[in-house]
Parts: C-alpha cells; sequence; structure tokens
C-alpha cells in the first residue's frame, strides 16, 4: 500500500540527497522564512517543505499531479488534515509501546501484536474516512489513493488480520517441525498450524503416534532450554509480524510525509490569504524553450517579513534567456530577483506561486552566485572567492537550468568584473542556460544592450525623479549610474561633491 | 601401494625436518618477518621444520620446482588449496566430536568429518585426473590416489556415508509445546504458519525493513532437553540411527596417512606462493632461478628484498629493484654510498634470494642465477651485551671469528657496517684482514661497509654504490650500480631536506 500523494507512481523519498547548491540556494532565496510558514513551528514539517522545495520536479505532469493533489487540499482541508493526524497519533502511538533491550522471539512477537492492535484502529478509522468522503475529491492522487484504501482494507481484511493476532497468542501451545542438522541438532524449525480435526488427537496424551515428556517443576535449566527450543519455533513469525509493524508504520510515516508537504502548503496559503496576497497555480511550460511571464509577481519571503503587502512586478520574459536587471540602488532588483527564483523553485515543487499569474519553462536546476559579505579583507581573495563558486557552479549546471546572479564579480574594477561576467553570461546563455543577473556594472549591461540581441531582456529598477523608488522594474537600456549619490544624500545630508548638478537639483 | 612425498625427491632423503631451531641469520636477513607473514594463517602446520632445512642438492630443487610450476597453474592451485581447506574442515570436525557429550551427537560430528574427507579425496583424484600435472611430485601423488579411491575400502567408505547422510537428512518431525510438556511426532504435513501471517501483511510492504530475528544461542553442545528430545526422534526412527551406531564403530581408523602427510607438506608451497601474490599482483617479478651447487658466478635482475616490500607494497610506496652479477674470479661485493641508500637492503636481498632458492622457491627477481650454499652467515651489528663483559668491537671480532672458523668455500657471508664502533685507521686494517680470508676462502660475500679502500683490495672484490639522483642529491634512488667507491658526502642535502642546515635552523628559530 502507497499514498502515492506526492508522486504518481512513486514514494516521495526524504532521504534522497539534496541538491549540491542546497545551501546557496537557502541563503541567497532565504528559503528558511518559506520554510518556517510552511513548518509553523513543526520541526517535521519544515523538513519535509524543505526537501520538497529543493527537490526539484522537472516534469510537467508531474507538477500539474501535485497542484490538483494540493487543489484538493485546499478545499477540503480539514478532512486532509485529519489524515495527516491520524498518522501522527499512529506513529507516537507505536513509539509509546516499548521494546525491550534483551529481545527474544517471545518479546519481538508480543510488542508486534501490540503494535498491530494499535495499528489495525488508526487504518479502520482511514477507511471510514474513505467510505464518507471519496466523492468530494477530484484530483487523481486522492481518488486513487481513497480507492486504494476502499480495495485493501475491506471489512473481510480486517477479520482476517484480527484472526491472526488471537491466534498468534499461542493459547494452545506451539506446533514446531524440525529436521536434524549438524550434530543431528534441530534445524529449519518451521511454525506450524495444527490442523483443526485432529487437535484433540495430538494434544491426548494417550495418542500413539508420538513421544511425550515433561519438565520437572525444579528444573530450572530445563524451562530454559525449553523457552529457548519454543523461540526457534516462533522466531519466524515474530519476525514476519515485526517486520508487517514496521511496514504498516512506514505506511503511516510516507503518508505523514506526503500529506505534510501539502499542510505546508495549506499553512503558507493561510498567511498569504490572512493578508490578501494573491497566489495563483502556474503553468509549466515545456523544458528547452525559454519563456516567462508573470504579472503580480512578489517575493513571498519579503511578504512573510513585513506588515504591509508587497509591491508586486508583471514581466514578460517569452524566448528571454538572459535577463540584465540594472538601476537604482534598493530599487527592488535583489527582490525581484529573489521573487524570480522563488517562483521558479514554488512552481517545480508542485506549489501554488506567489503571483497573480505565473508561467515558465521548467528548468533541470536553479543555480544561484550572490557577491558575499564575508572575507571582506583582501579583494583578491574576495574574486578568487567568487570565482571558485562559479567554477562550482560551472562543475555542476547543466543546459536548462537556470542560474540567478547578484552583483557577481563586483570584487574587482568595473572593466575586470564586467569582461569575466561578459564571457561567463555569453558561455551560459549560449549553453541554453537562462540567466537573470542583477548588476551595477554598466559596462557588462551596456556592452550586452548594444548587441541588440533578441533573447536578452533588460529591466530597470525604477527612481522617480524626486528620488523615491516605486520597487517597480521597467523595460529600459541601462544607465551609467545607480544613483548611490541618493543614499549618500540620505546618510550625510549633503550631497557628494563630484554629483551632476542636474541629478542635485531635482531634491527639494 | 607406494607413498610419495610431494616435498622430496627421494622418500629417504636424509634432510632433518625435526631441527626446531632458527638459524642465526633469518632475523638479519629479515627472513622471519618473511616467514612469520607467510605462515600466519597456517600454525597449526607447523611449517618450520621445513625451512630450516634448506636444499643443498641440485636435484632436490628441481623437484620442488616442478610442482611449484604445476601448482601456478591457476586450476592446480585451486584444486589443492579446496583439497585442503576441506582437510581443515575435517579436522575441526573430528576435534569437536571428541569434545561432545552426547552420543547421536558425536556420530554426527564424526560421519560428516569421514564426508568431508571422502569428497575431498574423490574430488581431487578426479581433478588431478583432468588437469595437467607434469611434476614428478603430482604424477606421483595422482597415480596414488587414482590406487585409493578405486579400492573397495575407499569406495564403500563413501557409499555409507552418502546413504547414512540422506537418510538422516530425511528425518522430519514435529514438537509441540504446551506449558512444561513436550511432544515428539513425525512430521504430517501441516501447514507453515509464519508464510500465512507474511502474505496477510504483504500488502504493506515499503521496502527493507529491519531483520528481527533474534540470533538464538546455537552451539554445537546440546542441553538435556535437546538431547531427550534427540533420543526421542531416535525411537521414532529406529533404524537410521542404529545404522549410525555401527557405522561409527567400524570407521575408527579412516584417514590414509599418504593423504595426511600431502596436506602437510603442501602447505609448505601454498604459503609462499600465497603471500608473493600480493607482490606479483603489485608488478614485481618473480622467477625460478637457476641453481648451482658448484659454480659461483650469479647474477639477478630486478631482485627485491622480500621482507621490505612486504612493508611497502600495503603503502603503495615504490620497491625499488637492483641487479647485480657476479664473474669470473669476482666473489665479493663491498657496497659503500650513502646513508640510507639502501645499501643493507641490498646485503640482505643477496642473503634472501640465495635462502628462497635453497628452499626450492622461486625468487624475487626477472631472471637469476644462484648458488647453493652449504650455509647463509650473517655478521651485523648487534646490541652491546653486558652478559659477554666484552666491549662492542671485541663482540664482533669474536663473532667474526666464529663465522670464519665455520664458514666453507661453499658458503655465502653477509657483513653488514661492521667495525663501526672504531675509529676508521682500524676498520680499514681490520676489514682488510677480514677480508682478505674471505677472499682466500673463495666464499660469496658482501659486505657493507663505509670503508672506501675495502672496495678495491683485490680482483675478486666488486666495487658497488647506493645512488642518488645527481641534481638532488637528497633524494635516494635506492640503486645499486658497480662503480668505483667516491666517498661522496651526502648529510648535508639530507640536513636541507628536513630543513635542518644552517641557515634554515636560524630562520625556523629566529623570533
Amino acid at each position: 500500500m502507497k499514498a502515492f500523494l506526492m508522486h504518481g507512481d512513486e514514494d516521495f523519498d526524504l532521504q534522497r540527497g539534496l541538491p549540491p547548491n542546497e545551501g546557496a540556494l537557502t541563503q541567497d532565496l532565504e528559503l528558511n522564512t518559506l520554510f518556517n510558514a510552511m513548518a509553523l513551528g513543526d520541526k517535521f514539517l519544515f523538513d519535509v517543505g524543505r526537501r520538497a522545495v529543493l527537490s526539484t520536479l522537472t516534469d510537467s505532469e508531474a507538477i500539474v499531479y501535485r497542484q490538483h493533489v494540493l487543489a484538493d487540499c485546499l478545499e477540503q482541508s480539514s478532512i486532509v488534515r485529519e489524515i495527516y493526524e491520524i498518522a501522527v497519533e499512529a506513529i507516537q502511538g507505536e513509539k509509546k509501546i516499548w521494546g525491550v533491550f534483551v529481545s527474544s522471539p517471545d518479546t519481538t512477537l508480543n510488542r508486534s501484536l501490540q503494535v498491530l492492535e494499535l495499528f489495525v484502529g488508526f487504518l479502520k478509522r482511514l477507511r471510514k474516512i474513505a467510505d464518507e468522503h471519496t466523492e468530494k475529491f477530484r484530483s487523481e492522487g486522492f481518488v486513487r489513493f481513497f480507492a486504494m484504501l476502499a480495495k485493501e482494507l475491506d471489512d473481510g481484511y480486517f477479520e482476517t488480520v484480527e484472526d491472526h493476532l488471537r491466534e498468534l497468542r499461542f493459547r494452545r501451545g506451539v506446533l514446531i517441525s524440525a529436521q536434524l542438522g549438524k550434530g543431528n541438532k534441530g534445524i529449519h524449525y518451521v511454525l506450524r498450524r495444527p490442523r483443526e480435526q485432529s487437535w484433540m488427537e495430538r494434544i491426548s496424551p494417550k495418542t500413539r503416534s508420538g513421544y511425550s515428556f515433561q519438565i520437572s517443576d525444579r528444573d530450572e535449566n530445563g524451562f530454559h532450554a525449553l523457552s529457548e527450543l519454543r523461540g526457534k519455533g516462533i522466531n519466524l513469525v515474530a519476525n514476519a509480524l515485526a517486520q508487517s509493524a514496521d511496514h504498516i508504520l512506514s505506511f503511516f510515516i510516507m503518508l505523514r510525509t506526503e500529506l505534510g508537504f501539502y499542510i505546508g502548503c495549506l499553512n503558507l496559503h493561510g498567511r498569504l490569504a490572512e493578508k490578501g496576497e494573491p497566489t495563483c497555480f502556474p503553468v509549466p511550460l515545456a523544458r528547452g524553450q525559454a519563456a516567462l511571464s508573470a504579472q503580480g509577481l512578489y517575493d513571498v519571503c519579503l511578504t512573510l517579513n513585513l506588515e504591509e503587502r508587497v509591491v508586486g512586478n508583471d514581466v514578460n520574459a517569452e524566448n528571454k534567456w538572459l535577463g540584465m536587471i540594472t538601476g537604482a540602488n534598493q530599487g527592488g532588483k535583489s527582490t525581484f530577483l529573489r521573487g524570480v527564483g522563488l517562483a521558479q523553485l514554488t512552481m517545480q515543487c508542485g506549489m501554488f506561486v506567489a503571483a497573480e499569474s505565473f508561467s515558465a519553462n521548467v528548468c533541470d536546476g536553479i543555480f544561484t552566485h550572490y557577491k558575499r559579505e564575508e572575507d571582506a579583507t583582501m579583494k583578491s581573495g574576495k574574486l578568487d572567492e567568487e570565482l571558485s563558486r562559479m567554477s562550482d557552479i560551472a562543475d555542476k549546471i547543466t543546459p536548462n537550468c537556470m542560474l540567478l546572479c547578484n552583483e557577481s564579480f563586483a570584487a574587482t574594477n568595473e572593466r575586470e568584473g564586467s569582461e569575466i561576467a561578459r564571457q561567463v553570461v555569453r558561455a551560459l546563455i549560449e549553453a541554453g542556460i537562462k540567466v537573470f543577473f542583477v548588476t551595477h556594472l554598466f559596462d557588462l549591461a551596456q556592452g550586452f544592450y548594444l548587441q541588440e540581441l533578441d533573447t536578452a531582456l533588460f529591466l530597470r529598477a525604477e527612481r522617480q525623479p524626486d528620488g523615491r523608488r516605486t520597487f517597480r522594474l521597467v523595460e529600459g537600456e541601462p544607465l551609467p549610474t545607480s544613483y548611490g549619490e541618493d543614499s549618500y544624500w540620505r546618510i550625510f545630508g549633503t550631497a557628494p561633491d563630484a554629483a551632476p548638478a542636474a541629478v542635485a537639483d531635482m531634491r527639494p | 601401494m607406494r607413498s610419495p612425498s610431494i616435498l622430496f625427491d627421494r622418500p629417504d632423503s636424509n634432510v632433518d625436518t625435526d631441527v626446531r631451531e632458527e638459524p642465526s641469520s633469518f632475523a638479519d636477513l629479515n627472513v622471519d618477518q618473511v616467514l612469520e607473514s607467510m605462515i600466519a594463517s597456517r600454525e597449526e602446520y607447523d611449517l618450520n621444520p621445513f625451512f630450516y632445512a634448506p636444499l643443498h642438492d641440485v636435484a632436490a630443487v628441481r623437484y620442488r620446482h616442478e610442482v611449484l610450476r604445476d601448482l601456478e597453474k591457476n586450476a592446480v592451485f585451486e584444486s589443492i588449496r579446496a583439497f585442503t581447506h576441506k582437510i581443515w574442515a575435517m579436522r575441526e570436525h573430528l576435534a569437536r566430536a571428541e569434545k561432545l557429550h552426547y552420543t547421536y551427537q558425536k556420530e554426527s560430528w564424526f560421519l560428516d568429518a569421514v564426508e568431508i574427507y571422502c569428497d575431498a579425496v574423490s574430488s581431487l583424484a578426479e581433478e588431478l585426473t583432468l588437469l595437467e600435472v607434469t611434476s614428478r611430485g603430482f604424477q606421483a601423488f595422482r597415480e596414488y590416489l587414482a590406487d585409493y579411491t578405486a579400492s573397495d575400502g575407499f569406495k564403500s567408505l563413501a557409499a555409507e556415508t552418502h546413504k547414512l547422510k540422506d537418510d538422516l537428512a530425511r528425518v522430519k518431525y514435529c514438537v509441540h509445546i504446551r506449558g512444561n510438556r513436550v511432544k515428539v511426532s513425525k512430521y504430517d504435513g501441516e501447514a507453515d504458519y509464519s508464510v500465512d501471517v507474511e502474505k496477510t501483511f504483504a500488502k504493506f510492504k515499503q521496502g527493507a525493513v529491519k531483520d528481527y530475528r533474534v540470533k538464538l544461542p546455537d552451539w554445537p553442545d546440546m542441553n538435556h532437553v535437546e538431547a531427550r528430545l534427540l533420543d526421542l526422534v531416535a525411537r521414532l526412527y529406529p533404524d537410521v540411527f542404529l545404522t549410525l551406531d555401527k557405522y561409527c564403530a567400524r570407521h575408527r581408523n579412516y584417514l590414509a596417512k599418504t593423504i595426511g602427510n600431502f596436506d602437510h607438506e603442501v602447505q609448505f608451497y601454498l604459503a609462499y606462493l600465497e603471500y608473493i601474490e600480493r607482490f606479483k599482483s603489485a608488478g614485481l617479478p618473480f622467477c625460478y632461478p637457476h641453481v648451482s651447487a658448484r659454480s659461483k658466478e650469479v647474477y639477478a635482475y630486478e631482485a627485491f628484498d622480500l621482507a621490505l616490500a612486504n612493508k611497502l607494497v600495503p603503502e603503495r610506496s615504490a620497491v625499488v629493484c637492483n641487479d647485480f652479477f657476479l664473474k669470473d674470479p669476482e666473489r665479493i661485493f663491498v657496497v659503500t654510498g650513502p646513508n640510507q641508500g639502501g645499501k643493507t637492503t641490498f646485503a640482505r636481498m643477496f642473503g634472501q634470494l640465495h635462502y628462497l632458492a635453497s628452499l626450492g622457491y622461486p625468487v624475487p627477481g626477472r631472471k637469476a642465477r644462484l648458488f647453493l650454499p652449504d650455509r647463509v652467515f650473517t655478521h651485523f651489528e648487534k646490541e652491546e651485551d653486558l652478559a659477554t663483559l666484552r666491549g662492542k668491537l671485541e663482540d664482533e671480532l669474536v663473532r667474526l671469528h666464529d663465522i670464519l672458523q665455520q664458514a666453507t668455500s661453499n658458503s655465502i657471508l653477509i657483513m653488514n657496517e661492521s667495525f663501526t664502533s672504531t675509529t676508521l685507521r682500524d676498520a680499514l686494517v681490520l676489514g682488510t684482514e677480514v677480508i682478505k680470508q674471505i677472499i682466500k676462502l673463495d666464499s660469496l660475500c658482501v659486505c657493507v661497509t663505509f670503508v672506501d679502500e675495502l672496495a678495491s683490495l683485490s680482483e675478486t672484490t666488486v666495487s658497488i654504490v647506493s645512488t642518488v639522483v645527481p641534481d638532488t642529491p637528497a633524494v635516494r634512488t635506492y640503486k645499486i650500480v658497480r662503480k668505483p667507491a667516491d666517498g661522496l658526502a651526502y648529510a648535508a642535502a639530507i640536513a636541507q631536506k628536513c630543513g635542518l642546515t644552517y641557515e634554515s635552523l636560524r630562520r625556523r628559530i629566529a623570533p
């Protein structure tokens, strides 16, 4: 029995390794904010959310499969939460049934019997939900799940299981077959089911078909030996039972894990809805063809950290392999870049996207190359560090991936930095990698702009003539200034000496 | 039936295999290390006496070469090794049978021992007829085996054993335990209950889970409950157990002496072949040396020190091979050169090669011609021994004197850094004197020394020198080449490499 709520035909593997760039992605896109909103303080939900978001799906069908399941969850959230609770309770209940340190077949058997009795109760609860609510679910995942419960856990099955659980208490003694092995000691011990008809005959001392003896009451070693023998007989069945208990436990664990992702989505959705932020189910487009269009695209992590709503951006980057983003400092460039990355990531895990609408081609992997603040002591060391990180990325990145660069190669002078970046960017986009590049390197941005590439998009963080930022990005030619003097002015209260007169004049 | 030996061409050969004492040269040549490593897993065979008895006769050496060449064929080796493993298992079974208490148990272990024996012997007999063995040793043994396995005694032993094993394996019974009552009956087709249970829960299978089977104590011994149970089983199947009793009484002395001897002697070969395999697979060469008990024209190409290789190969360090030859009047290698340059290793290697050759083994090297000495004497530096109440130099001289007393023209002498505990002038005088005596003896000799003059004493001495990389003298090549002793000092280079020159010490110790 499989839940199959995350994939149509396979388990969601919580143990599978995360992508190698997981650390950088988490840091650069501030993913922990997202995971925390999904987890609401639950460590398990945090972990599941993290795994799911970082283990990018690269197949549109698989994405849509989850979107449909998620849509059911959003509509029937109380039933979904109830199923989730059953899984959680079953797992916690199992933990409370103590094992013993020195295990013997007997203790293994006893514990397994208790666990199975507990599980039967929870399985019956699941069956009941399936019986009552199947009609309300439409997604392929849930329809299949409920049908499976109805089919596999029918009344007859519960009866058989309970019969076994009774029989395995061995009130009528244990019947074991054996053969002679090494040294004429017994081997191949097999637990046998006594034949019903001949049962009385078998246990009757008068029967002529065998020989018997009795351990005397004072023979402690004898009793010990006898229980060892009995242990050999029930070892296999105890194992089978304990493994069955484990299997059912893993079923519940899988159920909790797979639902955990959707519970996380519900939690996040709740937060955004409360603030009135829009969400949408994105349209994943075929891989290989650069596409990205969005309306009201915003940074979900930023909004989670703010009281007020955040500004969304519209962007149309159809057939664009390069997005070059320049413009005013603190004008929303980084926020936009993060928004793009987050939208891509959340789309590719089957979640909704923080936008009014969003569609993009599916990428094979998302990489980030951000300016790092640490190690600021030596400039050349910093450039080395940046170059080596880029080299690491180059080791791993493949065509049809996406790279987000935030002020890369700013650790050296503009001409050098631009030249390095130019070569990197050209190589990447020609390899079919979609690059979004936030930069103050005018030489770099302008250089690409003058080439008039069809496949490049130039976005500029908007600045009102009075210096105010709108946090919107508009298409436009890169400017040689990022309006750093605005910041200077704000902080020092005066304009820098070399500020162009025209700009200074505009200030109130 | 004749009783052939796989080790000796003439079974009456007067090689004394009762010697228990390790030759004094073993430790100096590190042959003791080689030996220890070789027989580490073969303690029980007590092989040492074979190693203490080198051969002095070319024919005896050839006999072993033939056997070894057969054993170097993979199929033959595997076949023999499988056989010895079985015989080992057989002995384990007999030992176990001795220790057990309950009759039916002892008898079962004994029966198994015989079964293993029969299988070992007949498998080997059959395999040897199919395999190509050309040595006199294996051919004789193959003949013996063919006769033995065709004998009525062996045939009926094997047949009885198999029949009895089958009958016992067919015994199947049921035990019913309820409270303190145990009932034994014949098995009557009752269904497997574990399978039922497993099937019921199969639908939940999610992949691998823990194995909960408890490892139940399974002593070879029986407790009294098991013994009583077995007695009752015996009453359920009386015929089988009566046959078992009779069988054991009749076949007490089933093991043929020749088979036992073969199993013991062949270990001498297996041990070495297994040991050198690790060097061969590291790319190091071995060869069957041409041996002579007369000619002292010896040579070896790409030869190496086996004990050193045993340390280096596991570390994946390179093993440096060396060539040497002595021809016409040449008898004595005088080895000079830098410290840690491989001089002592060369001396040991020379001794080892000759010792291994006189055991009939292939030697570490690509090609070799070696002398069969009557003895190998070594004179290595020793810790001062207070018990002798002599000074170190005097002690050395006493030992040298002993050696020169016993050595013959057929002996090999290995001297390593003798007379270091005196002045250069003394060392020159004493060394010259000793070498002169060895020249007179006409023995083969390697003399490692720091006294360059010894290298050019006569036409019987050959000067060889351990070399360094020309441009960076701190780097040793461990190559020993024929050239005049040049007395170059390499100490400064080593010091620099270790950062111990004056300048580097100043820099390092500087505040």
